[in-house]
């Protein structure tokens, strides 16, 4: 056994979740024996052929200075929004609104892990354990055995705004763990959003249960900080006529992995994911999407842009599995990069495996540099040089952003991108 | 106001040499129009005046109002107050019509030191033009000339050269792909902007543009130069007799 191999092996053995009441100790062991034996992922594993995960899984992080942003306006500042904060993966109440909100429930993993029943423990760790096949996710069974915190949002109406969790980083050797439960009843609607660095090195899961009728809205906006890691996961299981929309915008982070695992299980539901990433230098952005269609008449939109200069490295792992009797699947999937140079990188492994035969899958993979004709258009007209490149990237990245259905929300991420392209060009 | 002078231009790409000294003066307030068959250079010296990449210039210059214009940026020379309506104006998906406008008229604004326009008085602005050239809100508010259709891209091209009032317009075959309707649009478009010192260098294959935009000369251009110059009547030769004629006769 390498020495990688057999320190990853002991540091598992040694691994003791932390204390709480009956159903979340059940989860956590049950997690932790799950882990142990599947075993840390290693640079041999085929789903990280592309990249590394050794940063992620040793025992401490690496460092990560704290990137300062206060040249920028807060992240959904116009936004109308309850507000959760979390530094360095820890709670802050002092600088969260109260979790009081009219057809939802919010409690922290922390407090309800402390009881002995809860709702969500027909939820926290079920889906990231129906989400190990048919691969292996070893780095969310860590999660749901080691997490502390997190949030449990259970949504029975129509939220009268959106939730938005706040993850600040201020310590450049944080290794924050979180794990969110999400249950949206029949016809309920949420729209989640999340933004900051949150740690030197941040491990997320979040499952959401999306009802029959139910609608979920996801926005996130990863932090700038160039230092920081992060590895995510996303567990969604959608409902008859559900409707599930995740959209990421991510700059900057050494090393980000972002998993999203979706199980279509009911008919007619929907789910789009998108991402657009702008990566410059020592960059690492890997998407990873498992999109299943379990159910007859449901639709997929996975659309991922990435944006890549000085040696960034952009990854696409994305696939659309149709499961036998997945009747009139409508499956689509585009993952792009604009290189904006020779030295940077994007590799991508998109796959369709269809077991029902009366569906429509398409999907798309391109590189591409920035065509000259339109530059020279935007030029001509007066518009400088950079400016004319940042319109450009604006453009390529406008099919991932228009999934953002709230105006004011892609409104806000739309001018953010201005501002970071802006403050890049100087 | 817009001095051509020997201007000899060679493909980067292949080193083939496609203007062959071309002399032409397009004075304030005058419109020129240079006809010619295909192949005789009519493009790439709009695209060369405008600031395009994939071409040398070997031999000779031009300049606009007494500045060489050849050394600059493209976005240069549109400050400097040259503009080219495009043969085939490129759609830039994800980007509004209306954001396109604003951000090239204040980057030539500020390019010469000049304030930038507010958004409210930008948008009284273009609505006012946009009506004259029957552009509705709705396509000022798509992504610019995605989904247009060819009237409609020419039409936009007319509208950011009304927004942009540049000094010197190269309308590089406007009338291609349109109707009778739509040409009629675009050449009032076009003569609304005539006068105010204006210079036009109007380039077509055709004398039918020409009867809605009336030249004071018109040029003949074969094989990278111009052969033969004279008043709309030689437009009219052409439309009648082809280039042949004209071609034999100053060979």
């Amino acid at each position: 056994m390498a020495v990688a191999a057999r320190q990853a092996a002991e540091r598992l053995d040694a691994m003791s979740p932390p204390a709480g009441g009956a159903w979340v100790s059940r989860a956590r062991s049950g997690a932790l024996e799950r882990l142990r034996t599947m075993g840390l992922p290693g640079r041999r594993d085929e789903y990280w052929r592309f990249t590394d995960p050794t940063s992620l899984t040793v025992a401490a992080p690496p460092r990560a200075a704290v990137f300062d942003t206060a040249d920028e306006a807060p992240v959904f500042g116009p936004i109308d929004r309850l507000k959760l904060v979390f530094v360095d993966g820890v709670f802050d109440p002092a600088a969260s609104d109260d979790p009081v909100l009219a057809g939802v429930e919010i409690s922290r993993l922390a407090e309800a892990g402390a009881q002995d029943i809860h709702w969500a423990q027909d939820l926290y760790g079920t889906l990231e354990t129906a989400g190990q096949v048919p691969v292996e996710r070893p780095l969310a069974a860590l999660n749901t055995a080691m997490a502390r915190d997190g949030v449990l949002i259970r949504v029975t109406g129509k939220a009268a705004k959106p939730v938005s969790l706040i993850y600040a980083h201020k310590s450049d050797s944080s290794d924050a763990i979180l794990h969110h439960c999400i249950k949206l009843e029949p016809g309920a609607e949420l729209t989640l959003l999340e933004n900051g660095p949150a740690a030197a090195r941040f491990n997320k899961v979040m499952e959401v249960d999306v009802a029959d009728g139910a609608r979920f809205h996801h926005v996130r906006a990863q932090g700038r900080d160039h230092e920081r890691r992060a590895a995510t996961h996303i567990f969604a299981r959608l409902g008859r006529e559900s409707l599930f929309k995740s959209f990421t915008l991510t700059a900057n982070g050494v090393l980000t992995r972002n998993e999203a695992v979706i199980e279509l299980t009911g008919d007619d539901a929907v789910a789009h994911i998108a991402g657009a990433a702008l990566g410059d230098g020592a960059f690492h952005h890997d998407d990873t999407v498992f999109v299943t269609h379990g159910a007859e008449r449901c639709e997929s939109r996975q659309v991922y842009k990435k944006v890549l200069r000085n040696g960034a490295v952009g990854v696409f792992q994305g696939k659309i599995l149709v499961r036998p009797g997945a009747q009139k699947t409508d499956g689509y999937q585009i993952s792009q990069s604009l290189l904006l140079d020779d030295d940077s990188q994007f590799l991508a492994k998109p796959e369709l495996e269809i077991y029902a035969d009366d569906v429509k899958c398409s999907h798309g993979s391109t590189t591409g540099a920035i065509d000259e004709t339109a530059l020279f258009y935007l030029r001509s007209r007066g518009v400088p040089r950079i400016e004319a490149q940042n319109l450009m990237v604006l453009s390529f990245l406008a099919e991932a952003i228009e999934e953002i259905e709230d105006e004011a929300i892609a409104d806000d991420i739309r001018s953010r991108l201005q501002g970071w392209l802006a403050r890049r060009s100087r | 106001m817009l001095e051509i002078k020997n201007l000899h231009v060679k493909l980067e790409e292949d080193g083939k040499a496609i203007l062959k000294g071309v002399d032409l003066t397009v004075e304030a307030g005058k419109v020129h129009a240079i006809m010619g068959p295909n192949g005789s250079g009519k493009s790439t010296l709009s695209y060369v005046l405008a600031g395009r990449d994939g071409y040398e210039v070997t031999e000779g210059g031009a300049s606009l109002d007494g500045e060489e214009l050849l050394e600059m940026e493209p976005e240069d020379r549109a400050a400097a107050g040259l503009f080219l309506a495009f043969q085939y104006p490129v759609e830039i998906p994800g980007v509004g019509n209306m954001t396109f406008l604003r951000t090239a008229l204040n980057a030539q604004r500020k390019a010469r030191g000049e304030a930038e326009v507010s958004a409210g008085e930008f948008l009284k602005l273009v609505r006012e033009k946009a009506k004259s050239l029957k552009i509705d809100a709705d396509m000022l508010k798509r992504p610019v000339n995605v989904g247009f259709s060819g009237g409609e891209k020419k039409r936009n091209e007319i509208l950011q050269m009304a927004m942009l009032e540049p000094r010197m317009c190269i309308l590089d075959e406007t009338d291609s792909g349109l109707d009778v309707d739509a040409m009629k649009l675009v050449a009032e478009g076009v003569n609304a902007l005539r006068g105010e010192g204006r210079g036009f260098l109007v380039i077509t294959h055709y004398q039918r543009l020409l009867d809605h935009i009336k030249p004071d000369v018109v040029h003949i251009m074969a094989d990278g130069r111009i052969v033969k110059t004279g008043g709309p009547e030689l437009a009219l030769e052409v439309e009648t007799n082809g280039y042949a004629d004209i071609l034999a006769e100053v060979a």
